[in-house]
């Protein structure tokens, strides 16, 4: 009972206790390598990005054109029925300037990650990348963007093809 | 349907680091949790374990690892997982367990230990990104937080100004909260003031990495009505996924909750949740998904959430309290352990017991949610006297 | 029907690895386990005051009657075999050069024991129930570990 109890367990610790060796620790660092297979779908994803292209795969039950490609349909649960290629163009749907790094360890420059719904794919199909050659401040929701290719002989079949997305404006 | 009550609670103080083992930290609040309720383990039927990524404590099997301190000695015992979503998830397995005719008493314990993890726990999380499309990119955990809060502020004309209302109230909260880890009385300038992490997410917006565990005590209805004193009813329980294809999704609004939510009140038979819920307990890893989350809760409309914090009717004394233990924000983020938390706050709060916490106006019905997976899990639990 | 649609699909392996490393603490009763190992060479065994379980190392709790076990005692580093094994190869599949014997062992009047090396002796001279006491780093060497105990060797 809440109001009852005085003492409450749990002993907490300082950084120093453990760096200066007032309490016992033992280290371990385990090899959590992997080597992930790409899969039936995104294995031709990355084939299409190394030649600069972007492709989806289309269910016609929902008459969805999905991105990133899947072989089944996660919403109409049936296998999805074709390959179709949508442009390397899009609208920022959100963004956000990230000044940290994954272990919080501030970054010189920050990064412009996004949300990107892909021209020619279904409304609301968004894939994750970044965006360059903007301000940070001059980013906002709904700009149009275009991906910036690495050289064809550079690319090498992954996401960072695409170096990153940049503003773009409709001819 | 059978009726299932919860009969007692415990939990260990949330810190940045603990001593104890994690073996220890459940043992600690499943211990507390059965003294309250005036059980011994060998009152015990069945154990339910929640713990998010065994990458967390480094420990492999953590289910297994869990378990004696759990109370799982020789009794049927589960573990279950649906990341952050978990600490709500476990109370709603031993709901189960129970409301199936099977089982009394099950004790239901959640535990976390992050400072096992070096350089930092998101190491381990880094892997809900997908391997060949998104981690490529180097992403960072806060990227996802970042960007739900930016497309939630846009979509509705909302400030970071409002949104740090939320942190600066639930830290105050567990000021009163004697296991918290980060009360403290700020003002919504320190919060705008913190280190800008990942715009427009600050320092202050973030609830921190912690250990701890949190227990309670379930029971059918013949036994609660012998043991308890004052039993508090599971009335609802709810939960629900969107697709994992998170960047398909419009981020603004938590349709996994909705749904979710929907679940729990028509199971409960709550038809104006704005009305019938007297107490919130919703998952606040961040101070804008307090806000999120009571839209996807039906609390209030799409975008209102906001204006309901800055006039102060999510206060502990307001018309709709929301956070009175503190919250993720306030009280710490040992991930199950911290959603546990809420169901036991919630047991607290419904029987008067919450001490300088306690809601005025007895309370008689209230709900804790938590939130997760791929972020697109949601949990509910309505629990009332 | 995968045939179909994966006309000139290679098989892609994307590598990566999970950036994780671990400190962990001992705990409340594994600290007093191992700093009676480092400062006098003892092994501390902790008693459930309600069913008498002796549990060895110490423990904060007891798992059967969850009361906590508050009595505690150290013992001379003396046990038994209560079985082994003997490792050929390391954890990548390599040979060892000497094959290494690996036992768990376990002490009188208690519940439990301790996974360790056996050393000074030979596979062939090992058998279960043979008597082994443990071989310590000097005092001073000793940092609060498990590998205070070098290995367990056959009982003079």
């Amino acid at each position: 009972m809440t109001v009852n109890i005085k003492q409450w367990p749990g002993t907490a610790l300082a950084t120093r206790d453990l760096e200066q060796g007032h309490v016992l620790t033992v280290k371990y660092k385990p090899r959590a390598e992997y080597a992930w297979d790409a899969g039936v779908a995104i294995a031709r994803y990355l084939e299409e990005l190394k030649a600069g292209r972007l492709i989806a795969r289309s269910c016609k039950q929902c008459d969805r054109i999905l991105i990133p490609p899947r072989m089944f349909c996660e919403e109409c649960f049936r296998p999805t029925d074709s390959w179709v290629y949508v442009e390397d163009t899009g609208t920022v749907n959100t963004f956000s300037i990230c000044h940290v790094r994954w272990d919080v360890v501030r970054l010189d420059q920050p990064q412009l990650p996004a949300v990107i719904h892909v021209d020619g794919a279904s409304p609301g199909m968004g894939i994750l990348h970044l965006l360059g050659e903007v301000a940070p401040e001059e980013v906002y929701i709904g700009m149009k963007v275009k991906a910036v290719w690495e050289e064809a002989s550079r690319r090498q079949g992954s996401i960072t093809d695409i170096r990153h997305w940049k503003p773009w404006k409709e001819e | 349907m059978a009726k299932v009550a919860v009969v007692g609670a415990g939990m260990t103080r949330f810190v940045r680091r603990a001593q104890e083992t994690g073996r220890e930290l459940s043992w600690q609040a499943a211990k507390m949790a059965l003294d309250a309720a005036g059980l011994r383990l060998k009152d015990v039927d069945a154990v339910v374990i929640g713990s998010a990524p065994d990458a967390f404590d480094g420990v492999h099997m953590k289910g297994e690892y869990l378990a004696d301190g759990s109370g799982g000695w020789c009794k049927p015992t589960l573990r279950c997982y649906v990341g952050g979503g978990t600490g709500v998830f476990a109370p709603i397995q031993a709901w189960y367990h129970i409301a199936s005719g099977r089982f009394d008493t099950v004790l239901v314990v959640c535990e976390e230990k992050m400072s096992s993890c070096h350089p930092h726990p998101q190491g381990a999380f880094l892997t809900i990104f997908d391997h060949t499309t998104e981690r490529a990119l180097g992403p960072n955990l806060l990227w996802i937080f970042a960007l739900e809060m930016n497309r939630y502020m846009t979509v509705h004309g909302i400030t970071k100004r409002e949104i740090a209302e939320v942190a600066v109230k639930n830290k105050r909260n567990a000021l009163d909260h004697p296991c918290a880890q980060l009360g403290a009385n700020l003002t919504v300038d320190d919060v705008l003031a913190s280190e800008e992490l990942a715009w427009p997410v600050n320092r202050l917006d973030v609830s921190p990495a912690s250990d701890g565990a949190a227990a309670v005590v379930m029971c059918s209805e013949h036994v609660a009505k012998r043991t308890s004193p004052q039993p508090v009813w599971l009335e609802g329980v709810g939960w629900h996924l969107d697709t994992a294809y998170w960047t398909n999704r419009d981020l603004y609004y938590p349709q996994y909750l909705e749904y979710a939510a929907r679940m729990a009140y028509d199971m409960a038979g709550i038809k104006e949740p704005r009305k019938e819920i007297h107490i919130v307990e919703p998952y606040d890893p961040f101070d804008y998904k307090e806000l999120h989350h009571l839209e996807g809760l039906l609390l209030c409309k799409r975008g209102e959430a906001a204006r309901l914090t800055v006039d102060g009717v999510t206060q502990r004394d307001g018309d709709l309290p929301v956070c009175p233990s503190g919250g993720l924000l306030g009280v710490g983020n040992p991930i199950a352990a911290a959603g546990l938390m809420k169901v036991c706050e919630l047991f607290w709060q419904l029987r008067g017991e919450a001490g300088k916490r306690q809601v005025p106006g007895m309370p008689r019905r209230g709900l804790a949610q938590a939130w997760g997976d791929l972020m697109q899990v949601g949990t509910v639990v309505i629990m009332g006297i | 029907m995968l045939s179909k649609l994966t006309t000139s699909a290679q098989t892609r392996q994307w590598p990566g690895h999970i950036p994780v490393e671990y400190v962990y603490t001992a705990g409340i009763a594994g600290e007093a386990f191992l700093r009676a190992l480092k400062d006098r060479g003892m092994l501390l065994t902790s008693q459930c005051p309600q069913c008498q379980t002796v549990y060895l190392p110490a423990r904060l709790y007891c798992e059967q009657c969850f009361e906590e076990t508050k009595q505690y005692e150290e013992i001379a580093p003396k046990g038994w075999v209560h079985t082994y094994t003997v490792a050929h190869v390391d954890i990548d599949g390599e040979a060892l050069a000497v094959p290494q014997i690996y036992a768990f062992i376990r002490f009188g009047g208690t519940n439990g024991g301790l996974i360790h090396r056996l050393g000074q002796t030979q596979p062939h001279q090992v058998s279960i129930g043979m008597e082994v006491e443990a071989l310590l780093l000097p005092g001073k060497e000793r940092t609060g570990s498990i590998n205070d105990i070098t290995c367990f060797q056959p009982t003079k």
